[in-house]
């Protein structure tokens, strides 16, 4: 069954990456629906927040693909109930519409939306949120004319990660033994997605 | 000392202190550490300051410029492939660099190793559409296992043992390192060269697991109909005395890809033949019978296993590969088997039972049996007048007693030169297996040459594949390359022809291709050699091609319609195989 999977690529932090990681994507025809970069807590490593809509089977072998290029570190994926996930909206809409109306004001509260700045033309506001909250806001604004909208890719966290310091000394290590490689789901057949 | 820790011997001594050398040098000095001899390129105006450079290195490192790079990424291939070290190549940038990206994917998709070294435009022009820039980088990423711009020199000594290493190391790849000009000019101070063992994002082989191996054991060990069947990781792993020692002990069938061909010797008993399309009929029909399928260093490409979704459904399969991606990529393993089979067989071997499994084997005997009757008897001894193909192949068979490297292009002379070419030693098949590139036979052969200089080496090659690349006959005549070049003439781009008769209802649409005189565009070249037209004259004149001093060109007309048989239609089972 297609679902929306999340994937985490830990990576260097390497011009051309980007596209050598897109094209696993594009290759297969295999749309992305939000693709997000940024650096991780561990200086110099790279993170990629991907999302796309596959089935499982896919999502494991583009993971493999993914991890075998030279500069990626780890590659994983999970499903949306396996992490913690917020999209940022920004909508701008005319000032002296949503001073008029009290019905705005109370939207905006109830959508957690926050002022970011307030011109005499036109006023901006942010949210963040899972897509369907921003989108519903969208909808909630159309009628007072929203003049412009846009939304940031997904950024996510997996909620049982131990955050990758320890798998980076691993990597680091020039010599690297057995115990110290990054093996653990070579143990587990069927979460096997790695390496 | 094995030829490979000389090397690191001999790659292992930094140079005291430091020198102040170009980018240009500090490239061809990295050439030399990492034990390249021979180069193949082609120079232009980005990659002049290395052949400025190179022109006081000609007594370290010899390079043969080509006629065409797709030629010399090619020669380079064919290089890496009978001498098992990585091919280098050096191209220019625009058309130069793109010159090489059907060699490179040929690279990429067989795993072979190589360095493709490109000039650039100088840094401050890029982006600015300037003369012969393009976007190299960009343009080979899904072509290289790794590429790279060097925009300053002080990289570079650095970035090519980080090629070198990736190139070679666990499922080998082209790399490409893309130099802009100011680069190849910029002084620096170079310390020493140091090679590269690790890269901290890259794992080049997964780590063995030992319950896996325990378990493909046990699997093996109840089986009752086990069948081998393996690729060029038997070969790339330099293990084709494990691989033999492995299937000695457990008395398994062992059938082969096209790439895997020749790491068991034709002549092996239990080596039961060819896998695919055009493969043999017994380990075609028997993959669809055997209850453990043992894959060994092969990606079940699809002209290898038919139809997927009938494909050996009815075994337990154990997959042993280097490279983790390709486990369950087609099809799925029940055992996968992680790790650089060098290590794993060996592992495998001793947990086994030494077996024979002689009713087994006979099962293939007897379809070789029954092939031997329809196809093969045929093929080898026409009744026709119209030579065959495959009889030219047992003519050379016999004079080479197997002993010679084959190159092969692409098309019905591939498939036959594979089915019946003998083989006595290891990386003496050079053939464009995953990527099917016309052209590659005379440029690989040029380089396998130089790889396996000591051996014969002859190129089987259509009349349609030799005029996509006969230029690199120039090459040969500069450098001397002795190159045996066997054209096998059927007047017709043949394999699109069969395809088209079995297929298509006849209509033979733009397959009629004609020919000049290849003998005489030959001599033009220098190159001896003659056409044959009737049987009586093919031994003698194949002879005459071996014993040759250089290099020869001989032309063998066959018959114009001959269809490669047996075949798995596309779209079929391998069990749906037909004879005729
Ligand atoms: C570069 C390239 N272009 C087209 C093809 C498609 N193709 C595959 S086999 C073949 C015919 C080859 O004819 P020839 O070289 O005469 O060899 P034959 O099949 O007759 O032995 C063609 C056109 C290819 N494999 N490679």
């Amino acid at each position: 069954m297609k679902q929306e999977y999340t994937i985490t690529v830990y990576t260097e932090n390497q011009i051309g990456l980007l596209n050598r990681i897109a094209i696993i994507f594009s290759r297969r025809k295999i749309n992305i629906e939000s693709l997000n970069t940024s650096p991780s807590e561990i200086d110099s490593v790279h993170r990629f927040t991907i999302v796309i809509n596959e089935v499982e089977e896919v999502v494991k072998k583009l993971c493999r693909q993914i991890e075998k290029q030279v500069e990626v570190l780890k590659a994983y994926y999970n499903t949306n109930d396996e992490i913690l996930w917020q999209e940022l909206a920004l909508y701008k809409v005319p000032t002296d519409e949503i001073a008029e109306k009290v019905k705005v004001e109370r939207l905006l509260r109830q959508y957690g939306a926050r002022a970011v700045v307030i011109r005499k033309d036109y006023t901006v506001f942010e949210t963040t949120g899972h897509r369907e909250e921003t989108e519903a806001l969208i909808k909630a604004l159309e009628p007072y004319g929203l003049i412009e909208f846009v939304r940031s890719a997904r950024v996510a966290i997996i909620k049982s990660s131990a955050g990758f310091h320890e798998k980076l000394r691993e990597f680091e290590s020039q010599q690297p033994g057995e115990e110290v490689i990054e093996n653990e789901f070579l143990n587990k057949r069927g979460e096997v997605f790695t390496m | 000392m094995s030829t490979l820790e000389a090397l690191e011997q001999q790659i292992e001594t930094p140079v005291e202190k430091s020198i102040s050398i170009t980018g240009s040098e500090a490239v061809l000095k990295a050439l030399i550490a990492e034990g390249v001899k021979t180069v193949f390129g082609y120079p232009g105006g980005a990659i002049m300051p290395i052949y400025d450079a190179l022109y006081d290195y000609e007594d370290k490192l010899q390079h043969i410029l080509v006629r065409h790079e797709q030629g010399g990424i090619h020669a380079a291939q064919g290089y890496a492939r009978t001498s098992g070290n990585v091919g280098v190549v050096f191209a220019t940038s625009g058309p130069g660099a793109t010159n090489l990206v059907t060699g490179l994917a040929d690279a990429q998709i067989d795993s072979t190793p190589i360095v493709a070294i490109t000039g650039q435009v100088f840094a401050h022009l890029l982006g600015t559409d300037a003369f012969q820039e393009i976007d190299v980088i960009n343009i080979t990423t899904p072509v290289t296992k790794w590429n790279y711009q060097v925009t300053d020199a002080t990289e570079l000594p650095a970035i090519l043992a980080k090629a070198f290493y990736i190139a070679r190391s666990g499922r080998p790849g082209p790399v490409l390192i893309d130099i802009t000009k100011n680069a190849q000019l910029q002084k620096f101070d170079f310390t020493g060269y140091e090679p590269c063992h690790h890269v901290r994002s890259y794992r080049p082989k997964p780590i063995i697991r030992k319950e896996y191996i325990e378990e493909a054991a046990q699997l093996i060990n109840e089986a009752k109909k086990p069948f081998v069947i393996f690729g060029q990781g038997v070969i790339l792993g330099r293990a084709e005395a494990e691989f033999k020692a492995f299937i000695e002990k457990g008395g398994f069938p062992a059938a082969w890809t096209i790439l895997g061909l020749s790491a068991l010797e034709t002549d092996h008993p239990q080596n039961v033949g060819m896998l695919g399309m055009h493969g043999n009929y017994g380990p075609n029909v028997l993959t669809n019978e055997c209850d453990v399928l043992i894959a060994i260093g092969m990606r079940f490409d699809d002209r290898v296993t038919g139809r997927l979704d009938k494909y050996a459904k009815q075994a337990k399969v154990i997959h042993l590969d280097i490279d983790p991606a390709e486990i369950d990529k087609n099809v799925k393993a029940t055992v996968p088997v992680w790790g650089d089979c060098k290590e794993t067989l060996p592992l495998l071997t001793e947990l086994i039972t030494k077996k024979e499994h002689t009713d087994w084997l006979q099962r293939f005997y007897s379809f070789t049996e029954e092939e031997q009757a329809i196809v093969i008897r045929k093929e080898m001894h026409p009744t026709v007048e119209e030579m065959s193909m495959a009889e030219v192949i047992d003519a050379l068979n016999e004079l080479t007693k197997g002993d010679a490297v084959i190159v092969t292009d692409v098309g019905q002379h591939q498939m036959v030169a594979c089915r019946y070419a003998k083989f006595t030693q290891s990386k003496s098949n050079v053939t464009s297996g995953g990527l099917g590139t016309m052209g590659f036979a005379l440029p690989a052969a040029i380089g396998a040459k130089y790889g396996a200089p000591e051996r014969t080496v002859v190129a089987i090659i259509g009349d349609g594949g030799f005029q996509m690349t006969l230029q690199e006959m120039g090459t040969i005549m500069q450098f001397g390359a002795a190159v045996k070049i066997l054209i096998l003439n059927n007047n017709f781009l043949g394999m699109v022809r069969q395809w088209q008769e079995l297929f298509h209802s006849k209509r033979y649409s733009f397959v009629d291709i004609q020919s000049p005189n290849f003998v005489t565009i030959a001599k033009g070249y220098g190159i001896e050699g003659q056409t044959v037209h009737h049987r009586d004259g093919l031994k003698n004149a194949l002879k005459e091609m071996l014993d040759h001093d250089g290099a020869y060109l001989l032309e063998v007309m066959v018959g114009k319609e001959n269809n490669v048989f047996p075949m798995v239609p596309q779209g079929c089972s391998v069990s749906e195989i037909r004879l005729q």
